[in-house]
């Protein structure tokens, strides 16, 4: 279970980004973090495994103060799928071998060969295995990032705009894959995305922020007219259109 | 459980090659191109033992190295002439190697060097402050050593400099870069102030040293060199998964465990004091620290894992190199080691720069 707490952050010569985020979220659960540009979802993510450090608040991952351990120890719990997918003349194998960065001391163990080879597996890229990134398409080096992901064996999975970069087809299939490893490792897992369509499809709960604040949370229902008008300043609802639920803007 | 099952089906990856056979395939590619440097080393090794005045079997060298040759002339020359040569072309070639490989991948720029970091401007300026203020070697044994320090110290003052602008200010790795930069103006301009005052004998001494010279050092410098070359590069190897990470990005470096502002520091120090070392002994050779790692890149890619230890064997390989032809290009005359990199090490670099460009395009 995820618990944050009253976190703030705030650049040192600029203006506060996140001001008293607080939620809670259980295990398995995805979760998706909505709001305009600027409203410090990234910047909230990255606060989490302190790629940023916070400037006050508390985040408990099963009972463990995430923040006051160290960042090896942080990367066994969480791990971090950033918005830009490197392009490198490194291999699947190796990038996905990256995963088992926090465990490794000399070298990697057979161990940890073996759960990389899993996890590529699981995301069916082992037949990528000696390509270099560089010569993969945008959905593919997504999935090898993933992969990396999840050869760290997290508890929490943060994913930076997953999606920005692919067409829809990758969209579905990454989002696809991230809902798989909530329901069936039980993985939790918080994606800042900005299609509400998305969100609506693959995440079970919704943060919403707005200028740092967060103004909304819950289930999928928290998105009604007047909130979306509040969040992002259109005129919208939203409608069930097939069992599914749709963001039709006027 | 399986996901992305239509992975392969939609992507635009058309070559069909057995996965496993492929990434086989590149490591046994990788691992023999280091065989291959290693072994061009060796040949290497064994031409320069050969090229000089004195014309000698090559089997009766090797055993000069040990100093059992039958003519005990051949392990005079091999033992105070032609080894220390070759071992510090080797162990300098190497440390310039893999501590450019290193700061090009803590300082994410490819090209980054010890160069772009101003560390041999500020040797520079060490040298000529010895040279024309100190008025060291100007004549034979007159304080020559106090060049050597004075050159150390004043690559090391570089690298402190930069260190403590980094931890004032937060020094992004690309305002390290033009830290250096704006540093190497600085100790240049000095060293041309210097270099005003000085009279004809000081100015000779001063370009001859810029030269390079890889003939001036003794089997004590060179184990000094070693003492500092070899654990540095044993240090970067354990680092070399974290080098790996940094290609996907800080922010992904983090994630992953690692502390990367003090890697990038102490890595930046460790690179500083391995170049400090080379060029206090052997003046400024240019070119190495930025070559060698591109071009061993350019066949076993980015992965540290084997572009450390190519970096090692392609920078001592390109300087042997270069140094054997400073000495038989206009024999008896030797050329300055310096110019002879540069000028041969940039065509180089160009021209792989370009066929591999061109080669990429077209795959």
């Amino acid at each position: 279970m995820l618990r944050v707490s009253n976190l703030s952050y705030k650049y040192k010569s600029g203006p506060q980004i996140l001001k008293n985020v607080s939620f809670e979220l259980e295990g398995g659960v995805c979760m998706g973090v909505l709001g305009n540009n600027g409203a410090g979802k990234s910047t909230m993510l990255k606060c989490l495994n302190r790629i940023l450090h916070a400037k006050s608040g508390e985040v408990w991952l099963d009972d463990k103060m995430l923040l006051n351990l160290p960042q090896r120890e942080i990367a066994k719990k969480v791990a971090f799928v950033s918005q830009s997918v490197p392009s490198t003349q490194m291999t699947v194998h190796d990038m996905v071998m990256l995963g088992r960065r926090p465990y490794m001391s000399w070298g990697f163990s057979e161990q940890d060969h073996k759960i990389a080879h899993e996890c590529m597996e699981k995301l069916c890229i082992e037949h990528l295995r000696g390509r270099y990134l560089n010569e993969l398409s945008g959905g593919e080096r997504q999935k090898v990032m993933l992969a990396r992901a999840l050869a760290q064996q997290p508890k929490l999975l943060l994913l930076d705009e997953p999606t920005s970069s692919l067409d829809i087809k990758n969209q579905y299939q990454v989002l696809e894959i991230v809902r798989d490893f909530c329901d069936n490792l039980g993985i939790t897992a918080m994606a800042v995305l900005h299609d509400i369509n998305l969100a609506l499809r693959f995440c079970d709960k919704l943060l919403l922020l707005k200028d740092g604040k967060a103004t909304g949370y819950g289930g999928r229902d928290i998105l009604d007219r007047e909130t979306l008008k509040d969040v992002y300043d259109v005129s919208a609802e939203i409608r069930d259109v097939q069992h599914c639920k749709l963001l039709v803007v006027d | 459980m399986n996901l992305g099952k239509s992975s392969s089906a939609n992507n635009g990856s058309s070559i069909e090659i057995a996965p496993e056979a492929d990434y086989k395939q590149k490591r046994l590619r990788n691992i023999s191109f280091l065989i291959g440097l290693f072994a061009l080393l060796v040949v290497s090794v064994l031409v320069s033992l050969r090229a000089g005045s004195y014309d000698t079997p090559t089997l009766e060298l090797v055993r000069g190295i040990l100093g059992k040759a039958h003519d005990p002339k051949i392990n005079t020359i091999v033992i105070n002439n032609r080894l220390p040569r070759i071992l510090t072309a080797l162990i300098s070639g190497a440390g310039l190697g893999i501590s450019g490989c290193v700061l090009q991948a803590i300082l994410r720029n490819p090209l980054a060097s010890s160069s772009t970091l101003g560390v041999s401007q500020g040797a520079g300026f060490g040298a000529a402050f010895a040279i024309i203020v100190l008025n060291a070697g100007v004549s034979a044994g007159a304080g020559a050593a106090a060049i050597p320090l004075c050159a150390f110290a004043g690559s090391m003052a570089v690298a402190f400099t930069i260190l403590g602008l980094s931890k004032i200010s937060r020094v992004t790795p690309e305002g390290i870069v033009l830290a250096g930069v704006a540093i190497s103006s600085i100790f240049t301009g000095a060293t041309t102030l210097i270099q005003y005052f000085a009279n004809e004998i000081q100015l000779a001494t001063l370009v001859f040293w810029t030269f390079g010279n890889l003939g001036s050092t003794d089997m004590r410098e060179i184990l000094m060199m070693s003492a500092v070359i070899f654990p540095a590069s044993a240090y970067f190897f354990y680092h070399r998964w974290d080098y790996n990470a940094l290609l996907s990005g800080t922010e992904t470096a983090v994630s992953l465990g690692i502390n990367v502002s003090r890697l990038t520091l102490i890595n930046m120090i460790v690179c500083c004091f391995v170049a400090s070392t080379i060029v206090s002994n052997i003046g400024l050779i240019a070119f190495i620290g930025l070559v060698a790692p591109h071009l061993v890149r350019l066949v076993v890619g980015n992965n540290h894992v084997y572009l450390l230890p190519g970096s090692m064997l392609g920078g001592a390989t390109l300087l042997l190199l270069g140094d054997l032809f400073s000495r038989i290009a206009i024999s008896p005359i030797i050329l300055p080691i310096g110019a002879i990199t540069s000028f041969l090490g940039g065509p180089l670099f160009l021209y792989l720069l370009f066929k591999g460009g061109s080669r990429r395009a077209e795959s």
